[in-house]
C-alpha cells in the first residue's frame, strides 16, 4: 500500500487504519470448528462482499466481529482499536458497529423515526439528531414517513429503516447480514441498489455477507470468498471471477468450464483446441474458461458429412441439454472425445438437443494455480 | 438463538434466585414438617386417614373420567363436524371456566339441597373443569395434518376407523395432559367440597386448621396430598413432553368436515345441556337473587369497603409477580441452561401445590419468620405471590420469547448496555404479554378463596371471604352481589380464552386456560412444551 510512504500524513494514523482487520480467527461449536483462521481486511470507505455457501460460517464470522460471540483464537482490530484480543474482548456497545440482521429486527415498540434515532446521544431527541434522522430519511427515500410504525411497513421499506438505523451514529463499520435475501426477488434489486447508493452515500465502510455470488460480484469493491470456515479468496470482482484462486472459488462464483491441459508458456492445449492462456504457465494444468466464453457455430447438415469441419469452427460437439434462462441459455455439449463442457448462448439461435455445433473460444484460458 | 458462552448478568440471576427462594416456602415448610416421623405415622395410620384418601382418590377419579369424556366429545365436535354457530358454542363451552367451584357449588345446593355430598361434588367439579380437556384437545385436532387423514381415507379407512387409528392416537397425549390437570384440580378445591359437605383432604385440613389449628394433622395430611399431588404433576408433565415431541408445524388447512345430519338435535341438546349447567343456571340464579332480594339484604358500606380491599390486594399481588417474573422470565428466555431451568421449576412450585397447603405453610412461615407480619397485607400478598408466579413467569417468559433477539443485538451495536437492552427494548417490545399477565394474576386473586380465608389481615374483609361468610349462613341475597362481581371478573379471562382457542395456529403459549385451584395456567398445558 502506497499509504505508508505517504509522508503528509496530517491526520492521525488511527482514521487511515482499515475498518476491519480480522487476523487468525477461529470458533469451534463443541468439536465441530465453524471458523479455521479467517484474516480479512476490510478498507475504509470501502463495501467488502463476504460470499460463501450456507453453513460456510460467514454469519458466524459476522458475530464475531459485531462481539455478540467471542472467537477462540485471533484478533480483530476496528478502525485501529483493537476489541478482540488474546485477553479482551470489548463488549458490543462499544465497538462502533452498525449491524443490519437479516429480518431487519426493527424495534416494534418504536416509529420509524424512534427506531433510526436510537443509537443517537439522547436517543435522537436532540437538535441534531432530529436533523441527522430527517436526512437519513431521505437518503434511503422514506422522508414522510418517520411517524410509521414497523408493522405498517413493507419488507423493502424496513429494511431501508435498519440501514437507515445502523448508518445513524456514523459507525466505523457496517454489517449486513444476507439483508436483502429474505426479500422477493423482485424487489430485492431495487432495494439493494437503493441501500447501496445509500451506504455510498455515507461514504461507510461496509461488510456484505451473502451467498448470492451475483450480488457479491455486483455490488462490491471487494470480494472475499469464504469456503469451509477459511477465506479462499480476496479480491475485486473481475480478479475473483476471471482468476480464481481454486477449483472450488471458480464453481462457487458462477458455471465454470474445468478442462485439464498441457501448459506451454503462453498457451495450453486442452480438449478445446490450443487456446491463449491469461497467465504464463508450464507442465499439467487445469485451466478455466466461463461458458460465456464459449461460442457456438451451427454446422450445416450438408457440411456434417463432409469431415470434421473447417479449423477455424473449432471441435465439433454434441448437444446434450439445454437450460433456457429468458435472457440467455445455458447449453450442455459433449465434445467428440467425450469431455463435457457448458456454453452460454446470447444470440436469438438456440441449437436443439443431439444437434451437432462447432465450438469457438473467445479470450484466455485461466490456469487455475497448480 | 441462546446467547452461547455468555453468562447471565448478575442483576437478573440475583432477582430471580429470590423470586425462586419465595416459591419454595411451603416445601420448606413441608420438608421441617415431615421432620417429626413419629407424628407423621401416628396420623398416617389412622382409619379415618385411609377413608379419607380413598374418598378424595374416588371423587378425582370420578370427575377425571366424567370431565375427560364431556371435553373429548365436544373438542371433536368443535372442531370436525358442521356444527351451526362454531364459534359461539366454543365461547360457551369454555365459559364455565368463568364461575368458581364455590360459587357453582353454592347455586347447586341452594337450589337442590339433597346434592350436598358426592353426587353434587361431582356435578360441580365435572362442569367447573371439562374445558381443562376440551381446550388442549381442540387445539390437538386443529393441529392434526389434514393429510394424516386424508391419506387414511384414501388407504381404505372408513370416518370411525380414521378416528380411531389417526385421529385419537394424535391427540391422546393432549387428552392426557388435560385429564391430570382435571384431577389435580379436583385435588386441591376447597370451594365446592365444603359447600357440598364432601369430606376430602382439602376440607379436613381447613377443618383441623380451624379447631384449635391442630398442626401436625394439618401438616401431616398436608403432606399426604402433595404427594399425591406429585404423582400427577409427575405423570402431567410426562404427558405433555410426549405432546411436544409429536407437534409439528402449524396447518392452516381445514379437515374434512362430518356431517351430522340427523344426529345434530341429540348433539345440541348434549352441548346445550353442559353449557347450560356450567353456565346459564349459575349466571340466572344470581341474577334472580339480585334482582328479588330486598334492598337491605346488601350492606352497601361492607360491600364497598370488601371490593376496595380486594382490588388494593389484587393490584399489590399483581405487581409483586410482575416484579419477580420479569427477572425470572427474561433468564429463561434468553439465557436458557441449567441455572434458568432451575429457577424457573421453583417458580412453577405454586401450580403443583393446593391452594390450602399454601395457605397453612404461609400460615407457618408468618409464626416462624415473618411474625410482624402475620395476619397483616404482606404475608397475604407473599402467599399471593407464591401461589400466581407461575402466570407471570409464564406470561413474560412468552412475551420476551416474541420479541426477537436480533433487535436486542442490534440495540447493544448501538450503544446500548445490556441492562439498556433490558429497559429500552426488551421490556418495551414484550409490555403487551407482560400487561396480559398482570391482568390474569390480577383477576384470578380476586376469586382466590382458601389461602385468603387463612391469611386475610385481621379486620379485613374481601369479595371472597364476605361472599364465604353469607354462603356459609345461606344468606342467598346477601351473597348475590358478591358472586357476581366475581363471576363478572372471571369471565374476562374465559372469553378471551374461547376466542383465541378458535384460532387455529396460535402460537403455542398464547392461549391460557384456568389452573388447579382456580388459577389459570400458560397455554402449554394445552398440549404444548412445559416451561
Amino acid at each position: 500500500m502506497t499509504a505508508v510512504l505517504d509522508t503528509s500524513v496530517a491526520a492521525p494514523s488511527l482514521t487511515r487504519a482499515p475498518a476491519l482487520q480480522a487476523a487468525g480467527i477461529t470458533r469451534a461449536f463443541g468439536p465441530t470448528p465453524v471458523l479455521a483462521g479467517v484474516d480479512l481486511v476490510v478498507p475504509r470507505g470501502s463495501v467488502v462482499a463476504l460470499v460463501g455457501p450456507s453453513g460456510c460460517g460467514k454469519t458466524t464470522f459476522v458475530r464475531l466481529v459485531a462481539g455478540f460471540d467471542t472467537p477462540d483464537a485471533g484478533t480483530v482490530v476496528l478502525a485501529g482499536r483493537t476489541v478482540v484480543g488474546p485477553r479482551e474482548a470489548v463488549a458490543p456497545e462499544h465497538r462502533r458497529i452498525g449491524v443490519v440482521p437479516q429480518e431487519g429486527a426493527l424495534f416494534s415498540h418504536l416509529d420509524v423515526a424512534g427506531n433510526i434515532g436510537f443509537g443517537l446521544p439522547r436517543r435522537g431527541r436532540t437538535d441534531e439528531g432530529r436533523a441527522r434522522v430527517t436526512h437519513l430519511l431521505d437518503l434511503v427515500d422514506l422522508s414522510g414517513l418517520a411517524a410509521r410504525r414497523p408493522d405498517q411497513l413493507s419488507g423493502g421499506q424496513q429494511q431501508r429503516v435498519a440501514v437507515a438505523r445502523a448508518l445513524a451514529p456514523g459507525p466505523d463499520l457496517v454489517l449486513l447480514d444476507e439483508p436483502f435475501s429474505a426479500l422477493d426477488a423482485s424487489l430485492r434489486v431495487s432495494v439493494r441498489d437503493a441501500v447501496m447508493a445509500a451506504l455510498r452515500a455515507e461514504a461507510a465502510s461496509v461488510l456484505l455477507v451473502t451467498h448470492d455470488q451475483d450480488e457479491a460480484l455486483g455490488v462490491a469493491d471487494l470480494v472475499a470468498v469464504m469456503l469451509e470456515g477459511r477465506i479462499a479468496q480476496v479480491g475485486t470482482p473481475e480478479e475473483v471471477y476471471a482468476r480464481p484462486a481454486s477449483a472450488a472459488v471458480a464453481q462457487f462464483l458462477g458455471e465454470a468450464v474445468l478442462l485439464p491441459g498441457d501448459a506451454d508458456g503462453a498457451t495450453v492445449t486442452c480438449a478445446l483446441g490450443t487456446l491463449p492462456l491469461a497467465a504464463p504457465a508450464d507442465g499439467s494444468r487445469t485451466v478455466l474458461l466461463r461458458p460465456e466464453q464459449l461460442e457456438l457455430v451451427p454446422i450445416a447438415p450438408s457440411a456434417t458429412g463432409s469431415g470434421p469441419g473447417r479449423a477455424d469452427e473449432g471441435p465439433i460437439a454434441v448437444v446434450q441439454s439445454i437450460a433456457f434462462h429468458g435472457h440467455d441459455a445455458l447449453v450442455a455439449l459433449r465434445l467428440a472425445d467425450g469431455v463435457p463442457v457448458l456454453a452460454r448462448s446470447l444470440a436469438g439461435w438456440l441449437p436443439r438437443p443431439g444437434d451437432q455445433v462447432a465450438v469457438t473460444v473467445r479470450g484466455a484460458a485461466w490456469p487455475l494455480p497448480a | 438463538m441462546a446467547r452461547t458462552g455468555v453468562r447471565a448478568p448478575w442483576w437478573l440471576v440475583a432477582p430471580a434466585a429470590l423470586a425462586a427462594a419465595i416459591a419454595l416456602l411451603p416445601i420448606w415448610y413441608l420438608v421441617v414438617r415431615a421432620g417429626s416421623v413419629a407424628a407423621v405415622g401416628e396420623v398416617l395410620l389412622t382409619e379415618a386417614t385411609v377413608r379419607l384418601t380413598a374418598r378424595s382418590l374416588l371423587l378425582t377419579g370420578v370427575v377425571t373420567a366424567l370431565a375427560s369424556a364431556i371435553g373429548v366429545a365436544a373438542a371433536w365436535v368443535l372442531a370436525r363436524t358442521d356444527l351451526p354457530r362454531v364459534r359461539a358454542w366454543q365461547v360457551a363451552l369454555v365459559l364455565p371456566l368463568a364461575v368458581p367451584s364455590y360459587i357453582g357449588a353454592f347455586v347447586w345446593v341452594e337450589a337442590f339441597p339433597a346434592l350436598a355430598g358426592f353426587a353434587g361434588a361431582v356435578l360441580v367439579l365435572t362442569l367447573a373443569t371439562f374445558p381443562f380437556v376440551l381446550l388442549p384437545v381442540l387445539a390437538a385436532l386443529q393441529r392434526v395434518d389434514p393429510a394424516l387423514e386424508e391419506v387414511a381415507a384414501s388407504l381404505g379407512h372408513g370416518r370411525l376407523a380414521v378416528a380411531a387409528r389417526v385421529t385419537i392416537p394424535q391427540v391422546r397425549p393432549s387428552i392426557a395432559a388435560g385429564a391430570l390437570l382435571v384431577a389435580l384440580y379436583v385435588l386441591s378445591d376447597f370451594g365446592a367440597v365444603a359447600l357440598m359437605r364432601y369430606e376430602v383432604f382439602t376440607w379436613v385440613i381447613y377443618g383441623a386448621y380451624r379447631s384449635g389449628f391442630d398442626p401436625t394433622r394439618a401438616a401431616v395430611l398436608s403432606l399426604l396430598l402433595v404427594a399425591i399431588a406429585v404423582v400427577l404433576v409427575v405423570l402431567e408433565g410426562r404427558a405433555r413432553g410426549r405432546a411436544a415431541t409429536r407437534i409439528g408445524a402449524g396447518v392452516a388447512r381445514r379437515t374434512r368436515v362430518v356431517r351430522l345430519g340427523a344426529a345434530r338435535w341429540p348433539v345440541l341438546l348434549g352441548l346445550g345441556a353442559v353449557v347450560a349447567a356450567g353456565v346459564v343456571v349459575p349466571a340466572l340464579s344470581i341474577l334472580g337473587w339480585v334482582l328479588t332480594g330486598s334492598a337491605g339484604a346488601v350492606d352497601g358500606a361492607a360491600f364497598g369497603q370488601a371490593l376496595l380491599a380486594s382490588v388494593r390486594l389484587a393490584l399489590l399481588a399483581a405487581v409483586a409477580c410482575v416484579l419477580l417474573a420479569v427477572p425470572v422470565g427474561v433468564l429463561a428466555a434468553r439465557w436458557p441452561g441449567r441455572l434458568a431451568r432451575g429457577v424457573e421449576r421453583a417458580t412453577y412450585t405454586g401450580h403443583a401445590l393446593p391452594g390450602i397447603v399454601v395457605a397453612i405453610a404461609m400460615v407457618y412461615v408468618g409464626v416462624k419468620l415473618l411474625r410482624p407480619v402475620y395476619q397483616e397485607t404482606p404475608l397475604l400478598v407473599l402467599a399471593y405471590v407464591v401461589l400466581f408466579l407461575p402466570l407471570a413467569v409464564g406470561a413474560v417468559r412468552t412475551a420476551v420469547e416474541a420479541s426477537p433477539v436480533r433487535a436486542e443485538e442490534v440495540a447493544r451495536s448501538l450503544g446500548q448496555t445490556p441492562l439498556g437492552v433490558l429497559r429500552r427494548v426488551t421490556l418495551p417490545q414484550a409490555a403487551p404479554g407482560i400487561a396480559a399477565g398482570a391482568v390474569l394474576v390480577l383477576l384470578t386473586t380476586m376469586k382466590e378463596l382458601p389461602v385468603t380465608l387463612l391469611l386475610h389481615p385481621t379486620g379485613t374483609q374481601t369479595l371472597a371471604t364476605e361472599l364465604w361468610d353469607h354462603m356459609l349462613v345461606s344468606d342467598r341475597a346477601a351473597a348475590a352481589p358478591y358472586a357476581a362481581l366475581i363471576v363478572l371478573g372471571a369471565a374476562l379471562p374465559a372469553v378471551l380464552l374461547g376466542r383465541m382457542g378458535q384460532l387455529g395456529g396460535q402460537p403455542s403459549g398464547q392461549v391460557r386456560a384456568e389452573g388447579p385451584t382456580g388459577r389459570t395456567v400458560p397455554a402449554e398445558v394445552l398440549g404444548g412444551s412445559r416451561p
